[in-house]
């Protein structure tokens, strides 16, 4: 899918926690998450420091739509 | 008689399924178990599994260095001939599981490994050309089929018998040439091709051109405070009840959700659709995988211009690639024509 919407002419970043999957695929922008039944949670977090951790995630993924890639790029 | 030591996840060992993908490995020795009873009767008296290791495949993929060291010490202990992974079908986190831990012990350990999984398990591109990997079905119905390849070629390993090439020994083409002689001469089959496809009858190329599947990055968002941000996930993110009933796994289409007025995603409102991860996380608080929430405070913060007031959704578990490419192709134009900026698309 990411690709897809890549092809279509949008840039994309893939927020995911099995990376090595996600470079397979083919995406350009990835932005590793948490676990993977909750990419962009943990559930041992009280819900505002979940919150927390949360934009910083979600940041880190608009972050990575305004950088200008020539490859797949992971943002740590 | 042959050693081996045989791989498998907690779904296969009958610990459970998704809810206990999270169990760290396990080392079951001179146990055999689940697909092991089929690979012992197929070893016959030729081989028998000393140990059964198995690993639920959230706690693998998730912690990949420690799984990769506390099973290698194990297999190192063993000590066998070879090295059995799966077959994880199109069990994705399996596959790259299997690929993973058998890619390990043949390189550090020096033993040799085989596994098997569907052709579209992301496992097999990144682990078919360092580990013999069988081509299964996509699903454990295909075990008997599964085994039967798997296992011959397991012996040979075993013995330092020669392999001979990708179609004879059965396992996907792993870019090592094997020479051989064709009983028919070249012309005859080419002819023979040429006729088969004169009558639309299936034919096997001998030729398959590599398939390049990549596209170029887009160029960035210039500026975040005026693009529209869309969300779409793998997730499986529906409104509660799932009014348009996507699949739990190899889901046949997509939704659509309007998300106007929606500022935060709750237990009552979003559940998750997707079978192939525990969904307990998601159903509780489905921001954990699509983040409407905090999309939200940061328009309202002004950081975003807007957050798109549609999502796109489907379940990304055993779905053929070709639905997520025809999925993905029909909404990213309507994302187009709805003037959105760029895409979070977020994964399970």
């Amino acid at each position: 899918m990411v690709k897809g919407v890549e092809g279509a002419g949008l840039p994309v970043v893939h927020v995911c926690t099995v990376t090595p999957i996600s470079m397979t695929v083919g995406a350009n922008r990835i932005v590793p998450a948490v676990a993977i039944p909750h990419p962009l949670g943990n559930p041992a977090l009280e819900a505002d420091e979940e919150k927390k951790l949360r934009r910083n995630l979600v940041e880190k993924a608009l972050h990575a739509l305004t950088v200008e890639v020539e490859e797949q790029t992971i943002f740590e | 008689m042959i050693k081996v030591v045989h791989y498998i996840n907690q779904f296969f060992a009958n610990i459970g399924g998704e809810e206990m993908a999270h169990i760290p490995a396990e080392l079951h020795k001179g146990e055999v178990m689940g697909p092991g009873l089929a690979f012992k009767a197929s070893f016959k008296d030729e081989a028998e599994i000393t140990a059964t290791i198995v690993c639920g495949d959230s706690w693998f993929n998730e912690n990949l260095e420690e799984a990769k060291k506390t099973i290698l010490a194990w297999v190192k202990e063993e000590n066998p001939d070879v090295f059995v992974a799966g077959p994880a079908f199109n069990a994705g986190r399996y596959g790259v599981a299997c690929g993973t831990i058998a890619e390990a012990v043949q390189e550090e350990l020096g033993i040799p490994a085989v596994t098997g999984m569907y052709e579209e398990n992301p496992g097999a591109d990144m682990f078919k050309n360092k580990v013999y990997t069988v081509p299964t079905k996509n699903s454990a119905a295909g075990m008997r089929a599964a085994v039967a390849n798997m296992a011959p070629l397991a012996l040979k390993l075993a013995k330092g018998e020669a392999i001979g090439a990708s179609c004879q020994d059965n396992y996907m083409p792993n870019g090592v040439r094997v020479n051989f002689f064709e009983e028919k001469r070249g012309s005859r089959r080419a002819v023979d091709m040429l006729l088969k496809k004169l009558a639309d009858k299936p034919f096997t190329t001998e030729y398959p051109m590599p398939a390049f599947d990549r596209v170029p990055p887009m160029p960035p968002v210039k500026d975040l405070s005026k693009a529209t941000i869309a969300l779409v996930t793998s997730g499986g993110i529906v409104p509660k009840g799932n009014p348009d009933h996507i699949e739990s796994s190899n889901a046949s289409h997509y939704g659509e959700y309007d998300i106007t007025g929606v500022i935060d995603l709750t237990e009552d409102t979003y559940e998750t659709a997707h079978g192939g991860y525990d969904p307990v996380y998601a159903n509780e608080d489905a921001d954990r995988v699509l983040p409407v929430d905090v999309l939200r405070d940061m328009e309202k913060e002004g950081v975003i211009g807007k957050l798109h007031n549609k999502f796109y959704t489907t379940v990304g578990n055993g779905t053929a690639v070709a639905s997520a490419k025809a999925f993905s192709e029909e909404f990213a134009q309507k994302l187009i024509d709805d003037g959105v900026d760029a895409v979070i698309l977020t994964s399970t």
